[in-house]
């Protein structure tokens, strides 16, 4: 089980690290997530089905997570709707999408198409249970973190990083900050529909209400890699992400293990989520206090 | 350079708290000046500057900078050849990110690529520059900017606006929320590079001693109208106590609180 946790862990840990980029990076509370991560999931899962391959699916995942992102930036630059109703709004329409891409079906079952998971289990039949999919994923996120480290090394990427504390400052620089926002959100749902993508092929199935409350769930582990690490150095930003993402997955984990002695059960998931973000606000609210007094 | 036609700005318009800031403003600027604009709060100074940069649109009247009609220009697009410095230290750079990064940003205008410019190289040329501010900021290239004092970091703003080489520089008293000794010496690193890149210059400021002292062209703004202009000899043998008159003579009705202008 435990190396179930750590799967999780590093498949959402690309998600998080979407939300990371947009709440953090930023500071673009997008909720856009909840509808990018089952369309990624959607995608990937049609294409599966319809023989497509896999390696096609992630990149069509990635592209229509680019384009939903989008759509919410557009939303917010061009009609000047608040970030937070933009991408409410792009999240309640990808419903609709994405029950469409799915052919009007709630769920598709993957347990008899190809996947890159399944590809590479029986690439290593040798190795024991979930021991290669694990590895896979610890070579897929690593590659992930590492190319968007670089990414925010570039011009590009600094000036994304400028962009969230200081918006005059971009404009001052000969920037409009409209485009910086496009393109960042566009990168935050790729990544996010591209974790949905890799979600939908480890669980075996797509579901349209796969992303319900993901983007919490994305904040809390965000939130507690934040607890974890303390750096301003982007390579240990982006590895406290993805530690964050391990962290809550165990934490979940734990709650469905041991819940049921205090009298928990699954369903009390999302309200130990909102609890665990509400605490860690408060947290590190008390630790500003005390720096500051 | 940059030519005014006939400027006027009305906030609110048609509404009870319908407010014309701009009077119908003409200017003409020269390349190479050094304008300071005094005047009492209120008397559209920040209107003017946010109508040259572009974030606020001139109700009606036109803007030539360069030979071009900027009227319709963003912001952004015109912040490629002119630089502002804020009164607030804050907003010139980013906090949360190193010297070194902010650096990296502001080296250049414009829409950044992909390319990763910072390098051993850069961090060399920045040292560089970073010395001739005399404070020890060479040796801070990995500190975050927030660690900096107000006056450092407007140092370090006025320091790369001037290295992006900006047409024209508009400095919104600049050194006005800075302490005394900070603000002579932003102030001597704004004559500094002026001189050296040799930048034309449009400073608003609330210290008379400044504007009187510093630049070639003296303007004076009361109620959205510009009402004393001198330049270069006038201007040179204007004292604290001439401009005084001027102002009395000129706005008889509005002298009896002096303070509003000397505030």
């Amino acid at each position: 089980m435990i190396q179930a946790v750590f799967i999780e862990g590093l498949i959402y840990g690309i998600m998080v690290l979407g939300v990371f980029i947009t709440f953090r990076i930023l500071d673009f509370p997008d909720l856009t997530v909840d509808g990018s991560f089952p369309m990624g999931a959607a995608v990937m899962a049609v294409c599966l089905v319809s023989g497509i391959a896999p390696l096609w699916g992630l990149s069509l995942a990635l592209l229509c997570g680019a384009a939903a992102g989008a759509v919410t930036a557009l939303l917010h630059t061009g009609l000047k709707i608040p970030n937070l109703l933009a991408g409410i709004l792009t999240m309640t329409m990808l419903y609709s999408v994405n029950l469409r891409i799915m052919g009007n079906k709630s769920n598709i079952s993957l347990i008899k198409t190809d996947s890159v998971v399944k590809n590479v289990e029986k690439l290593f039949p040798g190795l024991p249970d979930g021991a290669a999919a694990l590895i896979l994923f610890i070579i897929i996120v690593l590659a992930i973190k590492l190319l968007l480290d670089l990414f925010f090394h570039t011009d590009m990427g600094l000036a994304l990083g400028a962009l969230g504390s200081n918006e005059q400052m971009i404009i001052s620089q000969g920037m409009n900050p409209n485009h910086l926002k496009i393109i960042g959100v566009s990168l935050s749902n790729a990544l996010v529909a591209l974790s949905g993508a890799f979600a939908a092929q480890y669980m075996g199935y797509a579901d349209v209400n796969l992303g319900q409350g993901i983007v919490v769930a994305g904040l809390a582990s965000v939130m507690i890699g934040e607890f974890l690490i303390k750096s301003n150095n982007i390579m240990a930003l982006t590895a406290r992400v993805i530690l964050g993402s391990i962290a809550y997955k165990a934490v979940m984990y734990a709650g469905r293990k041991y819940g049921y002695y205090v009298g928990l059960t699954p369903n009390d998931l999302k309200l130990i989520t909102g609890v665990l973000i509400i605490f860690l606000i408060a947290l590190s609210g008390f630790k500003k206090r005390g720096k500051n007094a | 350079m940059l030519k005014l036609e006939k400027i006027s700005k009305t906030y609110s318009p048609g509404t009870v708290n319908e407010k014309r800031v701009l009077n119908g403003i003409s200017l003409d600027v020269k390349n190479g000046d050094f304008i300071t604009i005094i005047g009492s709060n209120g008397a559209g100074k920040s209107t003017l500057f946010n109508v040259i940069a572009g974030s606020a649109a001139p109700s009606s009247g036109k803007i030539i900078f360069e030979g071009r009609d900027v009227t319709k220009t963003p912001e952004y697009i015109r912040a490629r050849s002119m630089g502002r410095i804020f009164q607030n230290p804050l907003l010139g750079t980013s906090g949360n990110m190193s010297l070194e990064d902010n650096m990296t940003i502001c080296r250049k205008k414009g829409f950044k690529s992909l390319k990763i410019s910072l390098n051993d190289k850069l961090r060399e040329q920045f040292r560089a520059e970073l010395s001739r501010l005399n404070m020890g900021l060479e040796n801070r290239l990995k500190d975050n900017v927030e660690l900096l004092s107000g006056g450092q970091r407007q140092a370090l703003t006025l320091l790369m606006t001037a290295m992006s080489r900006p047409r024209l520089v508009l400095l919104d008293e600049h050194t006005a929320a800075l302490d005394p000794d900070n603000s002579n010496r932003v102030m001597d690193l704004t004559l500094q590079l002026r001189e050296e890149y040799s930048l034309t210059m449009m400073m608003v400021t609330h210290n008379m001693n400044h504007a009187i002292k510093y630049g070639n062209r003296l303007l004076m703004m009361d109620a959205g109208d510009i009402i004393f202009d001198v330049s270069g000899d006038e201007k040179k043998n204007l004292t604290m106590e001439t401009l005084m008159e001027k102002f009395r003579s000129i706005r008889k009705d509005r002298i009896a609180d002096d303070r509003l202008l000397l505030a």
